[in-house]
């Protein structure tokens, strides 16, 4: 996703960063703009100039995910960046899983009916015109099937997402802190003069 | 910490209705599309009224995401149910059960913004003209800005803590504390009932924290706070550990340690066994059914200050009541658990789903002899509620014979005034004080 900064004239696209490896990235690449396997919306929104917080959008129509625009303030400290960019490279990492997920579900899903429907002797449209559909009961086999052959990804996918949570809340917790700390001297000056 | 967790909502009784004006709306836009089509050309004016908005916006998120299920998802089963209300996870399972083939952004009509923003959605898709312009035009203003608004604050939190859990779960501990051979001191009841509250405010907010990904693919947790981003994990895990510190604190001190042990573990058993185990094993739910035990062993433990048999055997009836109840509900919810990547029985092991839940039905006919027994009411007891837990048991047999949607609901919806009416006739059969007690009944 894009960053912007205020004052900032031009509009940054946010095109998808590739996903390139499992572990924990925490500088992205911004310049080869490879587009990955799952499929991502281009969103044109930018921020108003005068906001200094993110924004998040509707949820995207692959991985369900909101989207973030992080907010650059023109002051971010290192501490900031490092919150910014492993937030951003995050949420590419939880799109592209989700979306490759929730696409790959509903293929298999589709390929599972067409066979079955087949194996029946049925056509893909029932009698009244309508898509031709299994019950829940022939359903079942198809999300037991699914679920079992993607246990270890999901394996891996919770013990990513559970380090890369507490990691953030960590450094949101720093830079709070942080933040907390660069407003007490200033305070006291205020009381001072 | 549960009554059980995924435990019914009272707004279950609210989605119906709502369901039903669902009903009567698509007639209506049926009947006058002209009308509507004139309202979506005013819709950015002042004058329209927040119940043109809610109006509008019912008839397109159903009409919008059935074209969108269309392409995306085949329907694997005919879709019946009424467009329902969100509710969080642990609460009203029967709505998602029957609109889970429809992905409508469950939506209140006290979230006015979100109302907006799906009606303006579904509006660019239905005028014609341009349709992609429109429609990144009208995403646009779904943004929202990530700035914390303190009167949001309340209810956000609420939604958190998953208030109207934390009230069953409180009101589970209440029966314990009320059912305990004790007298009944009020404050002691008071300092229980805010310190196990606090202490489930806190383990419903760290299972949220933990679950946000998850939540936004299941159809009734999407609009969680932290799904939402209207806060931030920081403050999530700060809220629940102001919750969490008082709360046991509370449970400890004011009351007595056991029942601030029992707290502690509850809250451990929540979010580090049951919360990671709902992806890796079956086994979640056993560990789930002791997380909805635990609050009324809690009462009685605050009353009484020691685990005696009637503490184990409440606990032992919320137990088992958790498996027909969950077990039902999980029975329609099997695509969203796939797709998840939750392992749920209904799932994995159907069979034995099924089985676990008539087992369990037939437990409670067990216990329910056992309560008199153990001295914690009268014969009488177990004699009237004999009906209920035939009828339970009933449900339970149909479902596991039968393995259809229609058996899981009645079941599912049994359980949900089962378990209340069984309560309220342990209390009216509980064992009067004084019958080889020294003590003096007091008020």
């Amino acid at each position: 996703m894009a960053a912007w900064r205020p004052g900032s004239k031009t509009v940054v696209l946010p095109l998808r960063r590739p996903f390139s490896s499992r572990g924990c990235q925490l500088a992205p690449e911004r310049s080869a703009e490879r587009r990955d396997a799952a499929p991502s919306r281009v969103s044109s929104f930018c921020p108003p100039r005068k906001s200094c917080h993110d924004w998040i959008g509707p949820p995207d129509k692959y991985s369900n995910l909101r989207p973030v625009h992080f907010y650059i303030p023109e002051n971010e400290s290192p501490l900031e960046q490092k919150l910014r960019e492993l937030r951003q490279e995050t949420q590419e990492w939880n799109q592209q899983f989700w979306a490759n997920q929730n696409l790959t579900f509903h293929k298999e899903k589709e390929e599972f009916i067409h066979s079955r429907l087949k194996a029946k002797g049925l056509g893909l449209t029932a009698e009244s015109g309508a898509k031709a559909t299994l019950n829940a009961e022939e359903m079942a086999e198809f999300y037991k099937e699914f679920l079992s052959k993607n246990f270890q990804k999901h394996m891996y996918y919770n013990r990513d997402w559970y380090k890369r949570n507490f990691a953030i809340t960590f450094f949101m917790a720093k830079v709070a802190l942080e933040r907390i700390w660069r407003k007490l001297p200033l305070k006291q000056k205020k009381s001072g003069t | 910490m549960a009554a059980s967790p995924h435990t019914l909502s009272p707004r279950l009784l609210t989605g119906w209705i709502r369901g039903c004006i669902w009903h009567l709306e698509r007639r209506a836009m049926q009947e006058s599309p002209h009308r509507l089509l004139h309202l979506l050309r005013n819709v950015n004016q002042q004058w329209i009224t927040f119940r043109h908005l809610t109006f509008l916006r019912r008839m397109y998120v159903t009409q919008l995401n059935r074209s969108l299920n269309q392409q995306v998802k085949p329907k694997p089963e005919p879709v019946a149910a009424p467009f329902l209300e969100k509710t969080s996870s642990d609460e009203a399972k029967a709505e998602i059960y029957e609109m889970s083939p429809l992905s409508a952004p469950g939506l209140s009509p006290s979230r006015e913004p979100h109302a907006k923003e799906a009606l303006e959605l579904e509006a660019a898709s239905v005028t014609e003209g341009p349709v992609a312009a429109g429609k990144e035009a009208k995403e646009e203003r779904q943004w929202k800005e990530m700035k914390l608004r303190w009167d949001d604050l309340p209810g956000a939190l609420a939604r958190l803590s998953k208030i109207k859990l934390t009230a069953l779960v409180v009101s589970t501990t209440s029966a314990g504390f009320a059912l305990a051979p004790e007298p009944f001191d009020w404050t002691c009841f008071l300092l229980t009932f805010v310190g196990t509250g606090l202490a489930s405010c806190a383990a419903n907010s760290i299972n949220q924290f933990f679950e946000v990904p998850f939540d936004s693919n299941m159809n009734r947790t999407k609009n969680r706070p932290l799904v939402r981003g209207q806060i931030s994990p920081l403050l999530a895990v700060s809220f629940a550990t102001c919750c969490a510190v008082p709360g046991v604190a509370l449970l400890t001190w004011g009351v007595n340690p056991l029942t601030g042990a029992l707290g502690v573990f509850n809250i451990f058993l929540y979010t580090c066994c049951y919360t990671p185990l709902k992806r890796v094993s079956i086994a979640n739910t056993w560990v789930g059914a002791v997380v909805g035990a635990i609050p009324p062993v809690m009462g009685w433990t605050a009353a009484t200050g020691s685990l005696d048999a009637g503490a184990i055997l409440l606990g032992g009836i919320l137990y088992s009541w958790q498996f027909p109840h969950f077990n039902a509900l999980s029975w329609g919810l099997r695509e969203d658990y796939s797709r998840g990547g939750y392992c749920m029985m209904s799932v994995t092991h159907p069979a034995l789903c099924r089985r676990v839940a008539l087992r369990h039905c037939l437990a409670l006919i067990a216990l329910s002899a056992a309560a008199p027994a153990l001295d914690v009411t009268t014969w009488t007891f177990p004699v009237i509620a004999l009906p209920i837990n035939l009828y339970i048991s009933y449900l339970g047999f149909r479902f596991y014979r039968d393995a259809d949607r229609k058996s899981s609901r009645k079941l599912f919806f049994c359980s949900l005034w089962h378990l209340p009416l069984f309560l309220l006739l342990m209390l009216t059969c509980k064992r009067p004080a004084g019958r080889g007690d020294a003590r003096e009944p007091q008020g």
